[in-house]
């Protein structure tokens, strides 16, 4: 009569098994919504009848089992171990086990040296991510399952975290994506997300255990993995009992652990666990009394708008449209801009429909007594609503809240908006925007954070904010991405706190989120004096009450906070002076039947993922493209860019044939600047110099899975597909080289490569398989030494070509340098034409300043020619940088290519028709100091700072409101300045 | 260029102003603050922790620098806002290793936050290779020899302390005795003069007999080696008091000394004269101090074998050698090579249970860490390798979980060795 109890606890489930003689007797399954201890104990009360009145043993696992363990004093277990363990005993010829749980992910891999590993801290949820998409889509879980199943295509969506997913997943469903391809994406996302994130390196194959509850319940994400891993239905087993297995290896753990129980005796320790005292870091209450609140409440009571009633009223109105990337909002305003009508609504995924509801209501109240003179649209979804409805006007979503922050507040110096996905503030002065920032992809999914985090537990999002307006004791949940906040919630959870803890938790979160990350204040006083604040989330009394907490001053929430970029819409439309609007009529209306299906466009290499929207009449909007050319328009002569000019430049190198064979050089990183060195170099020696091409999405892919470090830039993550692509082609040696220094351009303290440039090499040689049965060349070789170069290099190269002499390496090296100095020159006179050019044709110029690989065309997914298409040309950092005295900097100045940002940034300063913008890779750990100094280069001396960060990401929506932003107050600012 | 208008240190100050220096390893740095305040310096080690110190550097220096630079200045300017100090009458100090790691910036990266919380006026002192000079702070030869034997000692005690702070029976024995001994090597170190190396030997003999006298239980414990960045790796503050959670688990700690790292920032030195042909006139001068400390560093080993009880440091031309196959000694940004040799190191003596910590995100470590991994296991299979990162917003729920996963691992793989007496067991259909 053995009997043994397994108890696994998730971040979102609660499993108990029972098992006696070596069978599993029964098992239940429940959502804990993260009252972990009240749920584990009614558990095993549910379990009473079985468990009966034998003792028996037990243990605890899971991530948020610790904490129960310790206060119930119970044998604990780590949930990884225990399925290895279970799968050992159950399936032991299994290689592979892929376990997703909650928010965990696990692999084990059997064959070939046990490695148990879980996800890293920054690689994001699985199955609370899968249920966040859900809510995003306005499906359940399950709906979103059979969705998948019914897909037609993929989109690439970014897998490194769920946040990231979310920014790319948002701007498809705007754009009017079909669900079911988005549904079926979003698995694929976690697929990936598993490779690159889990693997790290190790090839997933043989027979694969899947486990965990998303990959029981959802067959369309089982689907993607058999068919991403290349599997078969004997390789990929998806046991019935999956679920369990942590569970499971609870139980045997058990056994060898601890003393038996009675039923009697384990409630007991639950219950007197479940009263214990909590632990986690506690905050300051929001309020403290009632009467707090009251107050608080009266004060912010006086930030009103004028209404006016729409029945009444007779007239001319203005209506604005706000299409943003959760919300919809809507407002009509009268003549004197006081408010006739206002709508606010969640998108459920299709903006389109919600805006053409609300026409259908509103235009008949309107006619013959309301006239609209002018609409105007903003937000993401501008182009989509422009074109279904036809709306006279679209402008940027900053422009549009600055309007309306200031018609609010004429004195305002600063607004902050806190929306569904973004952060926005902006400092005005001199009646300008003159600073505007932000947030990250990496921190955003704030507002939406706190809606589907209040969703998930079970509490539709007001209600679950004002619970925490009176927590006594709200927890610390730390200030990064929400992946973090996540499990901070899990800990704060695992020590007993109460959802009213975690809601004030989370409001202060994202409001430290906006402080420290986004404005990086360090004082209120820097903020300024007249601080307005808005968006959706500022409607949250919890929030707002945060911030003024944090900042130590009361701040200005209008009531209409969640209204303020349509309401600025409607002022915009106001401003146009029209005397009609083009706005679609009752009858077009009647007419009016949006359908979307996507397609890729075949007329370049960009090949990018169309999404076609018809609206019924012939009327059509394309999204989703990079350029003019499938909107059928005509192309005039394009205005001079520099990045496209190298990347042309870098492709006319043709390999010429060589009597000593062929030698393969990856082109990415470094490579992308230093390739005619090499070149030159080995092309004189007689070598065939083969290049693995430029990145392409499906090379990144071909080489993910033997990516060590998620958390890598994605450029350096692009060559493990291009040394792939080489050992494809069958390429015996392959030159990639370690180069700690860089070439010496006597502009800085130093002229260092940063790590991962300078010894990638290293990383590619440990973890790329192929590479052990070619010769991978990769030296330590210093180029900034002209005069030993030519020995040292020889040295190195000997060990794979005996026969080189002295005399043909010295050669070679000369034909190495000049080849690079004339490259260098050609770029720096292209760039001076490209200026020149601008000027006369009085066009603006953008110096977009990154690194020599930014102008690889997957690592800048098109933005040099997102920002030509404004009409502006585009010159990159480095024909500029040499313009100038070497820039005083007040970090340590010791990269090569950071250097050239100092001095290309002093440099735009002295210009007056130039602009900045910075590409940031994702993960730059460098640019964390030179951002910093960029902006405080060019901010000192009156211009506008531009960061752009990219990724994986494909998404272009957030840099077009970048773009736009930083030319709409470029242009701002010259009507005030009189120009 | 690097603007040259900072704050200095004149000589004036060095009467009275009080130096800060942020906390690293608690050993090393109690040994040197006494060697500084004996030669007329008024210094004082940060010992401030805690949510304030955090806040502080989320505030003051960008959120994606790394964690070591966040919590070093978050900890300087939080103890500056404590009001314990004369902000008048107070400088700092921080350590620069140069190389292209983003770590050379912190001094920088201070003197900005510095500037932008209002405390521009007070200089900062650098303590390095000779990267920045200061008129009030100099290091004489007397000093440095001091300080040099304190690295010795200190490094010895940790080795000895971690041996037996676990096993101890009188709880507390072991840092007792550290505590004691750090006062005494004190004592010793005052005055004037060069120490006598004899001296400073038959202090190891006397250490290690102390040592071994402390009553230890005779059971065995899973031994587990802390490699990694080299703040998170040894700073209780940067990795959440790993040292601690591991003894609580019922783990012996292993942590490669300071010294090594010294010697890798000079082996690197030799090794761009060898790549690059850079230093050609002062590379001579580094090998001569090499070779000093290398020999230094085979007494300290002898002599610990001689006494028997205690396992030796790895010997660190051995250390050099062991990334053969692996990696290049070209690679010396950050713990460059270094980070892969330990790790190799602890496997080789028998030690194959390790936590590689580092800031989340470091450049270096993505190669060196975990780019190496692979290769590790694959040369190593019972190798038992988790890498954790550390941040202002990773939990340590998230960070003892995996560490906990690794530790099971290590207590199978320790059984798998065992003779197997069931291993008939029968199959079991459970899933």
């Amino acid at each position: 009569m053995k009997m043994t109890l397994g108890i696994d606890i998730g971040s979102t489930t609660v499993k108990l098994v029972v098992i006696k003689e070596g069978q599993v007797v029964q098992t239940w399954y429940e959502r804990h919504l993260s009252q972990v201890r009240s749920k584990t104990l009614e558990l095993i009360q549910q379990a009473k009848e079985q468990i009966g009145g034998d003792p028996f043993h037990i243990a605890v696992s899971g991530s948020a089992g610790l904490g129960v363990a310790k206060a119930a004093d119970l044998p604990f277990i780590q949930e990884v171990f225990a399925t290895g363990e279970v799968v050992k005993k159950s399936v032991p010829d299994t290689d592979v086990v892929i376990e997703l749980g909650g928010e965990d992910a696990k692999i084990i891999f059997f064959t070939g040296g046990l490695e148990e590993r879980m996800n890293g801290s920054c690689a994001g949820g699985t199955g609370a991510f899968i249920d966040q998409m859900a809510t995003l889509l306005d499906v359940t879980p399950g709906e979103l399952d059979e969705l998948s199943l019914r897909s037609e295509k993929i989109y690439t969506i970014a897998s490194r975290c769920g946040v990231f997913a979310k920014s790319d997943i948002q701007p498809l469903l705007n754009q009017g994506a079909r669900k079911e391809d988005i549904a079926a994406s979003i698995f694929q996302a976690v697929v990936d997300q598993t490779i690159t994130g889990l693997a790290q390196g190790r090839r997933i194959e043989g027979k694969v255990l899947f486990l965990g509850g998303p990959l029981y319940y959802f067959k369309g994400l089982q689907r993607q993995f058999v068919k991403s891993l290349g599997l078969t239905e004997e390789t990929a087993v998806f046991p019935e009992m999956g679920r369990y297995a942590v569970a499971i290896g609870a139980a045997l753990y058990s056994q060898q652990s601890g003393p038996q129980l009675t039923y009697d005796q384990l409630v007991e320790r639950l219950q007197r666990a479940a009263t214990q005292a909590p632990q986690t870091r506690r905050l300051t209450p929001l309020f403290e009394k009632e009467e707090e609140y009251e107050a608080f409440c009266d004060r912010h009571a006086k930030a009103s708008v004028p209404l006016a009633s729409l029945e009444d009223y007779q007239g001319d109105a203005y209506l604005g449209v706000d299409c943003g990337s959760t919300t919809t909002k809507l407002v009509l305003m009268a003549q004197d801009g006081s408010i006739l009508y206002d709508y606010y609504s969640a998108n459920k995924g299709n903006p389109v429909e919600i805006v053409r509801r609300q026409l259908e209501t509103l235009l008949p109240l309107c006619q013959g007594r309301i006239t609209i003179k002018a609409s105007a649209a903003t937000g993401y979804g501008e182009d989509l609503i422009k074109h279904a409805f036809n709306i006279d006007a679209g402008l940027v979503e900053t422009m549009s809240h600055f309007k309306a922050a200031r018609s609010f507040n004429p004195k305002v110096d600063f607004i902050l908006d806190i929306g569904g996905q973004d952060i926005k503030c902006f400092k005005v002065r001199n009646d300008s925007i003159d600073s505007i920032m932000l947030n990250e992809a990496c921190s955003s999914g704030c507002g939406s954070f706190i809606s589907t985090f209040a969703q998930s537990m079970g509490y539709d999002v007001e209600e679950f904010a004002k619970l925490g307006l009176f927590s006594k004791y709200p927890v610390d949940l730390g200030s990064r991405c929400t992946v973090f906040m996540n499990s901070s919630v899990k800990q704060a959870q695992k020590e007993g706190a109460t959802v009213e803890d975690i809601s004030a938790g989370i409001s202060i979160s994202v409001v430290k989120n906006a402080v420290y990350k986004v404005i990086r204040a360090s004082s209120a006083q820097e903020l300024g004096e007249n601080i307005v604040v808005q968006g959706g989330t500022f409607l949250n009394d919890a929030v707002l009450r945060a911030f003024e907490m944090e900042l130590g001053r009361p701040v200005v929430r209008p009531r209409i906070a969640g209204l303020m970029g349509a309401y600025g819409a409607a002022l915009y439309a106001r401003e146009l002076g029209l005397s009609r609007s083009s706005l679609i009529t009752i009858e077009q209306l009647s007419q009016f039947a949006h359908t979307s299906k996507s397609t890729v466009c075949g007329l370049c290499g960009n090949h990018c993922n169309l999404t076609v929207n018809s609206f019924g009449g012939g009327k059509r909007y394309i999204s989703g493209n990079r350029c003019e050319r499938p909107l059928g328009r005509q192309q005039s002569e394009p205005l001079p860019n520099l990045y496209r000019y190298k990347l042309e430049k870098i492709k006319a190198l043709v390999p010429v044939e060589g009597w000593r064979g062929k030698i393969g050089i990856p082109l990415g990183l470094n490579m992308l600047e230093n390739l005619p060195f090499w070149f030159a170099f080995f092309t004189k020696l007689g070598f065939e110099v083969i290049l693995s091409g430029i990145s392409t999405r499906s090379m990144y892919i071909k080489g993910q899975f033997s990516i060590p470090s998620d958390t890598v830039c994605y450029p350096a993550k692009l060559l493990h597909g291009h040394i792939e692509t080489l050992l494809e082609q069958g390429i015996k040696n392959i030159f990639y080289p370690c180069m700690t220094y860089n070439f010496d351009e006597k502009t800085g303290d130093n002229h260092y490569n940063c790590p991962v440039v300078a010894y990638y090499p290293e990383l590619l040689h440990a973890n790329v398989e192929g590479l052990n049965n070619v010769n991978f060349i990769y030296p330590h070789i210093g180029i900034h030494k002209r005069n030993t170069f030519a020995k040292k290099i020889r040295e190195e190269l000997l060990a794979f070509f005996p026969e080189l002499t002295l005399r043909e390496c010295r050669q070679a090296t000369e034909a190495a340098y000049e080849a690079y100095e004339q490259w260098m020159a050609d770029v720096k006179a292209e760039g001076r034409r490209a200026i020149d050019i601008a000027r006369e044709m009085g066009k603006k110029i953008v110096v977009l300043s990154g690194r020599p690989y930014h102008i690889d065309p997957e690592i800048n997914h098109g933005i040099d020619e997102l920002i030509s298409s404004f009409g502006i040309v585009v010159v990159s950092e480095d024909c500029v940088a040499d313009l100038v005295e070497p820039a005083k900097v007040q970090v340590l100045n010791q990269w090569t290519y950071h250097a050239r940002l100092y001095n290309a940034a002093k440099y735009v300063c002295t210009q007056p028709d130039m602009q900045l913008v910075q590409l940031v890779s994702f993960g730059c750990g460098i640019d964390a100091i030179t951002t910093d100094e960029v902006r405080e280069i060019l901010e000192s001396r009156g211009k506008l700072y531009t960061q752009l960060k990219i990724d994986e990401i494909t998404n272009l929506g957030a840099v077009k409101i970048r773009i736009r932003s930083l030319l709409e107050a470029v242009n701002e600012r010259e009507r005030n300045n009189g120009v | 260029m690097a603007s040259e208008d900072r704050v200095l240190f004149t000589k004036q100050m060095k009467k009275d102003y009080t130096i800060l220096v942020p906390t690293m390893l608690p050993i090393h740095f109690k040994l040197m603050i006494h060697i500084f305040r004996e030669y007329g310096y008024k210094v004082e080690l940060l010992e401030n922790a805690g949510k304030n110190v955090v806040d502080s550097g989320l505030r003051n220096v960008h959120n994606d620098t790394c964690y070591p630079a966040l919590l070093v200045i978050g900890q300087m300017i939080d103890a500056l806002e404590s009001g314990k100090y004369d902000i008048n009458k107070v400088a700092l100090l921080i350590t620069q290793t140069g190389g292209g790691c983003r770590a050379s910036n912190y001094i920088n990266l201070l003197r900005k936050a510095l500037k932008k919380s209002g405390y521009g006026h007070i200089p900062v002192v650098s303590l390095s290779l000779g990267m920045e000079k200061n008129p009030g702070f100099k290091i004489t030869p007397q000093m440095m020899n001091r300080i040099f034997y304190a690295l010795f000692y200190a490094d010895l005690l940790m080795l000895l302390a971690n041996q037996c702070r676990p096993y101890e029976v009188h709880k507390g024995e072991t840092d007792q005795l550290v505590d004691r001994w750090a006062e005494r090597l004190t004592q010793e170190m005052k005055g004037r003069g060069i120490l006598s190396y004899k001296k400073v030997k038959e202090n190891y003999r006397r250490i290690l007999s102390d040592f071994a006298d402390i009553a230890r239980a005779k059971q065995e414990k899973v031994k587990v080696g802390v490699v990694g960045e080299i703040y998170v790796k040894f700073s209780p503050l940067g990795n959440n008091n790993l040292e601690e959670f591991l003894l609580s688990e019922g783990a012996e700690v292993v942590v490669p000394g300071l010294l090594d790292f010294c010697l890798y920032c000079i082996y690197n030195i030799l090794m761009d004269y060898k790549l690059y042909g850079m230093g050609r006139f002062k590379v001579a001068a580094f090998r001569r101090v090499y070779r000093m400390l290398v020999r230094k560093q085979g007494d300290v080993i002898r002599i610990i074998k001689e006494q028997g009880t205690f396992r030796a440091p790895g010997y660190f031309p051995h250390t050099v050698s062991l990334v053969k196959g692996y990696l290049s000694h070209g690679v010396k940004m950050g713990e460059g090579w270094l980070l892969t040799a330990e790790m190799l190191e602890l496997i080789e003596q028998g030690v194959p249970n390790i936590v590689c910590t580092q800031p989340f995100g470091c450049l270096p470590n993505h190669i060196v860490g975990k780019g190496m991994m692979r290769l590790i296991k694959q040369k190593n299979p019972d190798s038992n390798i988790v890498a954790v990162d550390y941040d202002p917003g990773a939990t340590k729920i998230n960070q003892e979980n995996r560490i906990k996963l690794m530790l099971a691992n290590a207590a199978a793989i320790a059984q798998a060795k065992q003779p197997q007496e069931q291993s008939s067991e029968k199959q079991l259909q459970f899933i």
